[in-house]
């Protein structure tokens, strides 16, 4: 493999390498559906129990995510961070709007950004 | 299009972080010496943002072997292994629209999608068509922006893509207030964050989504009664 890379003019090389990284990730994404949802019949009950809790984890796992750069040496590292999702959090749990409490979050964070 | 007007409006947080996010990309990957049209490649065809970032140090050839291309891409992209398991059901009534509805399931959408309560007077399948396609849409368009227009760009957006984070916080609220058991949630957010101090933020994702599965697993017998519907009316939206 290392050889066809090397031979291949770099255009060819770099178009394969764009393939092989569209199919796997196609891969990961299609082979739940592969595995489970096929062929008319129903999922096992325990996939689909899964189904059902994972968005709730999955979300909060993803929140962790973005947060994960977060650093505690100095203010700048996590004020805006942790000042941004309280108000998101705040303005959300007050209005229930969605577009306001991701506008005020985000506003306060790029705020907090260049101010600290 | 009525179905159309309400994804555009849902997919607001997503439009930010993407355009931005999708500049930047597009923007490392003009600095590496590609142009509009491997832009618009990756962005069509792979459409994963945190690997088209990896993707830029691929290209070139300097990792390597295909093979190591394809471990880095599956690692990178393994927790959308969990993501498909949540629409098994909804995406087989989706007709000739399943295979895109699979291929676009980014995390963004994916949490829209969990997200969206869409109104009884629209169609529910065109809706999640056009909040996918949108989504695409506006990466697409991002990527090709910052090849393009690059570092001509005027205006200082740094931490646009915060949008992004609240909306996960937002939808992540709006599922606790409407759960039947807070157990899931709370599972997530402690093996996140033990995950992030035993692994680092580069690898901790995967360990988090495979302990927070076992553990669902194993306490189905306490969580499943709170969310499995009654039997008999599976099918009912």
């Amino acid at each position: 493999m290392n050889a066809l890379l090397v031979t291949l003019p770099p255009y060819a090389a770099d178009l394969a390498i764009v393939a092989v990284v569209a199919l796997c990730t196609l891969l990961t994404r299609v082979l739940p559906f592969l595995l489970f949802g096929r062929g008319g019949r129903q999922p096992a009950p325990f996939i689909l129990y899964l189904g059902r809790v994972l968005p709730a984890a999955v979300m909060a796992i993803l929140v962790v995510y973005c947060l994960r750069s977060t650093g505690f040496s100095a203010a700048s590292g996590f004020v805006p961070q942790a000042a941004g999702v309280a108000v998101v959090a705040a303005l959300h749990l007050w209005k229930r709007n969605d577009l306001l409490s991701i506008a005020g979050g985000t506003a306060v964070y790029m705020a907090l950004l260049r101010l600290l | 299009m009525k179905e159309l007007k309400f994804a555009a409006r849902q997919t607001l947080p997503v439009l930010c972080g993407y355009i931005f996010l999708g500049i930047a990309f597009g923007l490392l990957l003009q600095q590496a010496g590609y142009g509009w049209g491997w832009a618009l490649l990756s962005s069509a065809l792979i459409y994963a943002g945190s690997m088209q970032f990896v993707l830029v140090q691929l290209l070139g050839g300097g990792f390597g072997s295909l093979v190591s291309v394809a471990l880095t891409t599956l690692s990178v992209n393994s927790r959308h292994l969990f993501y498909g398991l949540s629409f098994l059901e909804e995406f087989a009534h989706m007709g000739g629209a399943r295979p895109y509805m699979i291929f676009s399931l980014t995390d963004e959408t994916y949490s829209l999608l969990c997200g969206v309560r869409v109104p009884p007077a629209l169609d529910r399948k065109r809706t999640f068509l056009c909040i996918s396609a949108l989504d695409q849409c506006y990466w697409v368009t991002g990527s090709l922006l910052g090849n393009v227009l690059g570092s001509v760009l005027p205006f200082d957006m740094t931490g646009i893509d915060f949008a992004m984070t609240a909306l996960f916080v937002v939808i992540f609220i709006e599922q606790w207030l409407s759960a039947a058991t807070h157990a899931p949630a709370l599972l997530g957010l402690g093996f996140g964050l033990l995950s992030l101090l035993v692994f680092g933020p580069d690898a901790f994702l995967l360990p988090a989504l495979v302990c927070t599965v076992l553990a669902l697993g194993l306490l189905r017998g306490r969580i499943g009664p709170a969310v499995d519907p009654p039997a008999k009316e599976a099918d009912a939206p």
